[in-house]
């Protein structure tokens, strides 16, 4: 039997208004979260640590602060659970791997500290693919995490339990980060709203990195405002993150209800057909989606990226190469796991070897071969130049189109165990959301159907850097008609 | 040449100096930059490398940067970080943040006292790494009980400046190297202590019979820790590659480590097996790009140069160039020509800049000082009155005609001195007849007694003067 939300206090908004009218206090709502991960975290495996104690503390507090008349911020009283790569002060922080399995960072993440002046409550830090990297949420050190639409199948990845979190009712929100579709993918795995900000939206200080150029912050909600309530609290620029954008952004939620009308949505060809591996019926439910926007007043036309072709190639050189070089710091000497050698260097592989699983090995070879002399223009400069091909495709299209509408996932979540033994066809489940984070573009994924197996579907809606007021409302929009169907 | 190598080859070396810049803070992040303090008490989670952080560029260092470029006449532009990749306990990252395709300064050249230009290939930023202490043993990490690292000087500034290989000499490979101390501790940017490791210097030698075009293979030596060491280093490290191409054997490139006890370089790694450092663009920083006006700000911001400083004096004291050398390097080139300037003549102002004032100026005033060389030339005071009086300017400051009045000092007038050897020459008639023969030796005698009647005030030049005149009469 699969965990099911409670109702009455589904949507973060809600939750902060009624604990900031002292309606409900914020222990009672986290209590309720509490016993719902009491019950089925055994089966769904969402988080490698569950704060109750420190969470309960918190939410007294916020209570507290209520009473006193203080004014508190939009996520007062809401229980948010973040992903395990992101620093927390003082609580354990692992990526899912044995190599920093008890390291509790000095500092808190810049998203982390932003949520805390909301009022959030931190209830838990989720489970991942190691330093996320997989689209299961399988390569966790700790043990997989399982989808709360059925135990047998995976959540996705690589915020697999970021994603189970909210659709399995442990939190209302959560974070996660997305490097090639690590948001929105489990998102859409999971039936969730999963959104990918423009890069250098969120700091990302405080991240354990994977791939630098490509990392972002976001959150994962059950409906298309309560993500961007929550985007608006960790968004914004940082000092501490180098690449952090300085203007500042239009307001997220000011036009959520203004519709499609008008607007040019273009649906990505190579996506529906083009390249192979994508099920017939994710492209049959994107078409669906296409045409309640087209009923709703939006223009639709396919239009073509013809670089999206060797996304996929690219990314698996880009995101390794970096990851091969931000990973070399777990090397024994400073923190986390060490295991000891005759000589410096044997410590170093010693802990290495023991410390980090196969698909993180995997990938720091892979990273190091693309990055070595007389390997390096074959590859790693190869695939920069299909990632600037790739940001003028994007350029001549949205000199047409406003918006651009794809599969999130290439299939509805698969069964745990079915994808392990091939890299490659895991690799594919990213070939959809891949293409945001080459180019830094922002991107959500919104439950929109169900598949004969009864898993959810999300399409996902892409819009040029900072446009995200633009694709919330669109999200919206799709929202509101699946709603009004049901 | 002065090299000491064997007739026939030539000596080829190019440098690269490693500067820490001056900077409050470090590189990347707000920890103090200093030098000394107690182990791993300027640290932080950024130049910690703690998983999560980030780094942030400090603006002071890439100024400083520009700054220095502009002083070695590089062009300044766009500029990209870059990743080195190797692992090293003392480096946090496991890589080092520096430039590499793309750095801030590049082709400049540096102008020695002796007029050579040595070109700049460039000069870029890039961050330090901790020290490594191995305890027990040699110090060295084979054998060591265990290795204890100090991470204060992780992420402090660095500038990299690389020379084409176009240094010839030791000397000049010296000159070099104190040139670019000039230059920095003009700028202000570095305190530029090789003791205390703000400067470290590395050589990349070859030789080459003198009249080849082609550059042979070079070796890379590391540790060179005083310009002394520096100049030995070199000398031995050429005689060595000659002795190998004289046995018809062939150096193979490495980095080399120079023992300043034995007094040779020993091997290090060697370039075969040398590591690959899988440089690509630093994705957490943003390239820097500095526009027109900032250069051009910076431009105008610059102080005057050595080089330009030992022109300006030369031609002032109408001296050659490496007569004033000594007094640019000291700082005392602007004191030079404002004495120069009061009227104060121009070979006097050096001499004693150059010979009696190396302790510093003390209270010692331009108008003071120009009024004693007006005084030692019209022969008020003797150059030995002079001194001291000097002496006593730097260490009270004051007029110099009151100084010598308070120590009594004023040498004896002309007239005075003629009626004083007229005596002598009465009272010994013997002794000035040897004299007037050509034995020259009787001079001193002579000399000696106008001393000791007048209590040494009076000019030896004078006296001297006096005398040859008499015996001409």
């Amino acid at each position: 039997m699969s965990p099911s939300v409670p109702d009455s206090f589904v949507t973060a908004e809600s939750i902060s208004e009624k604990v900031k009218s002292g309606e409900w206090s914020a222990v009672e709502i986290l209590d309720k979260y509490l016993s719902q991960i009491e019950q089925h975290e055994s089966e769904v495996h969402a988080f490698n640590t569950v704060l109750e104690g420190e969470a309960r503390a918190a939410a007294r507090e916020t209570d507290k602060r209520v009473a006193s008349g203080e004014t508190l911020g939009p996520l007062a009283g809401v229980p948010i659970a973040v992903k395990d790569n992101l620093c927390t002060k003082g609580i354990r922080t692992t990526a899912s791997s044995r190599i920093l399995e008890n390291w509790k960072p000095p500092y808190d993440a810049t998203v982390v500290q932003k949520l805390f002046s909301a009022g959030a409550t931190l209830i838990g830090k989720t489970n991942m693919d190691e330093f996320a990297m997989g689209s299961s949420t399988e390569n966790s050190a700790f043990g997989p995490t399982r989808n709360p639409h059925d135990l047998s199948c995976v959540p996705g990845g690589s915020s697999g339990g970021s994603a189970a979190a909210v659709a399995a009712g442990f939190a209302p929100i959560s974070i996660g980060s997305d490097t090639g579709g690590s948001i929105r993918q489990p998102a859409s795995l999971c039936g969730v709203v999963g959104v990918k900000p423009t890069y250098g939206g969120v700091s990302r200080y405080g991240l354990l990195a994977f791939a630098s150029s490509l990392d972002q912050i976001g959150p994962f909600a059950n409906t298309v405002r309560d993500a961007a309530i929550v985007h608006e609290v960790i968004g914004g620029h940082d000092p501490k993150d180098s690449t952090s954008i300085s203007e500042p952004f239009p307001s997220f939620l000011d036009g959520l209800d203004h519709g499609v009308e008008g607007l040019k949505i273009g649906i990505i060809s190579e996506l529906m057909g083009g390249i192979e591996g994508i099920s017939p019926e994710v492209i049959g439910k994107t078409r669906e989606a296409a045409s309640v926007l087209s009923a709703n007043g939006a223009l639709i036309e396919e239009v073509s990226i013809p670089a999206s072709l060797y996304c996929l190639s690219s990314y698996y050189l880009i995101a390794p190469a970096e990851a091969s070089s931000n990973l070399s710091r777990y090397d024994g000497v400073r923190y986390g796991l060490r295991v000891q050698g005759e000589t410096l260097a044997e410590m170093n592989i010693n802990t290495r070897t023991n410390g980090f699983g196969n698909e993180v090995k995997r990938r720091i070879m892979l990273g190091t071969y693309a990055l070595s002399a007389g390997y390096y223009d074959a590859y790693y400069g190869k695939a920069l130049k299909v990632r600037r091909l790739l940001a003028q495709n994007f350029d001549e299209v949205y000199s047409k189109f406003d918006v651009l509408l794809s599969p999130t996932s290439p299939c509805t979540a698969f069964k745990l165990g079915e994808k392990t033994s091939d890299p490659m066809t895991m690799y594919v489940n990213d070939v959809c959301t891949i293409p945001s984070n080459l180019v830094g573009h922002p991107a959500i994924s919104v439950p929109f159907a169900s598949g004969n197996d009864g898993m959810p579907i999300g399409v996902q809606i892409l819009v040029p850097p900072m446009q995200e007021a633009l694709m919330y409302r669109v999200a919206s929009t799709l929202e509101s008609a699946k709603s009004n169907e049901q | 040449m002065n090299n000491n190598l064997k007739d026939d080859w030539e000596l080829i070396v190019g440098l690269e100096v490693h500067v820490e810049l001056g900077t409050k803070t470090k590189l990347f992040c707000g920890c103090v930059n200093q030098f000394g303090d107690e182990p791993n008490t300027n640290v932080c989670p950024v130049c910690l490398g703690l998983p999560g952080s980030l780094p942030v560029v400090n603006e002071k260092a890439v100024i400083y940067a520009m700054q220095l470029g502009r002083a070695l006449n590089c062009s300044v532009g766009r500029s990209i970080f870059a990743r080195k990749n190797y692992f090293y306990p003392d480096m946090p990252k496991d890589y080092q943040i520096t430039q590499y395709d793309q750095p801030t300064n590049m082709d400049g050249y540096l102008e020695l006292p002796s007029g050579v230009k040595i070109g700049i290939e460039r000069a870029h930023i890039e961050e330090d790494t901790g020290k490594t202490v191995h305890v027990g043993s040699t110090g060295r990490i084979s054998g060591s009980d265990y290795s204890l690292v100090d991470y204060n000087r992780a992420g402090v500034p660095l500038i990299e400046i690389v020379s084409y290989p176009e240094i010839r000499t030791i000397d000049q490979a010296k000159e070099y190297v104190e040139e670019l101390r000039g230059v920095l501790l003009a700028l202000e940017v570095s305190d530029a202590k090789m003791e205390e490791g703000s400067i470290r210097v590395d050589a990349n030698v070859s030789v080459r019979i003198e009249g080849e075009d082609e550059l042979r293979t070079r070796c890379e030596i590391k540790n060179v820790n005083s310009l002394r060491s520096l100049g030995r280093a070199i000398e031995y490290e050429a005689n060595r590659q000659i002795d190998l191409y004289e046995n018809s054997e062939i150096p193979s490139q490495e980095t080399r480590h120079w023992d300043e006890s034995d007094g040779r370089t020993r091997p290090g790694r060697s370039k075969e097996d040398a590591e690959d450092y899988r440089y690509f663009q630093e994705p957490d920083l943003v390239p820097l790009n500095p526009n027109t006006e900032t250069i051009e700000m910076i431009d105008q911001g610059l102080p005057s140069f050595p080089s330009e400083r030992r022109m300006q004096l030369a031609t002032l004291a109408q001296m050659d160039v490496s007569e004033i050398a000594l007094i640019v390097e000291r700082g005392h080139d602007g004191f030079a020509a404002e004495t120069i300037n009061s009227g104060a003549a121009p070979q006097v102002v050096i001499k004693h800049l150059t010979n009696n004032l190396s302790d510093g100026l003390g209270e010692l005033t331009p108008t003071a000082f120009a009024s004693l060389i007006q005084m030692e030339e019209s022969a008020e005071l003797t150059s030995t009155q002079a001194k001291k009086v000097l002496g006593e300017l730097v260490l009270q400051g004051g007029r110099p005609q009151e100084v010598a009045a308070q120590f009594g000092l004023e040498a004896v007038d002309t007239d005075e001195l003629e009626t004083l050897i007229n005596q002598l020459i009465t009272d010994y008639p013997d002794e000035w007849e040897r004299f007037c023969g050509g034995e020259k030796k009787v001079q001193g005698f002579f000399v000696g007694e106008v001393m000791k009647s007048t209590r040494g005030q009076a000019d030896g030049k004078v006296i001297n003067q006096i005398l040859n005149e008499r015996i001409s009469d």
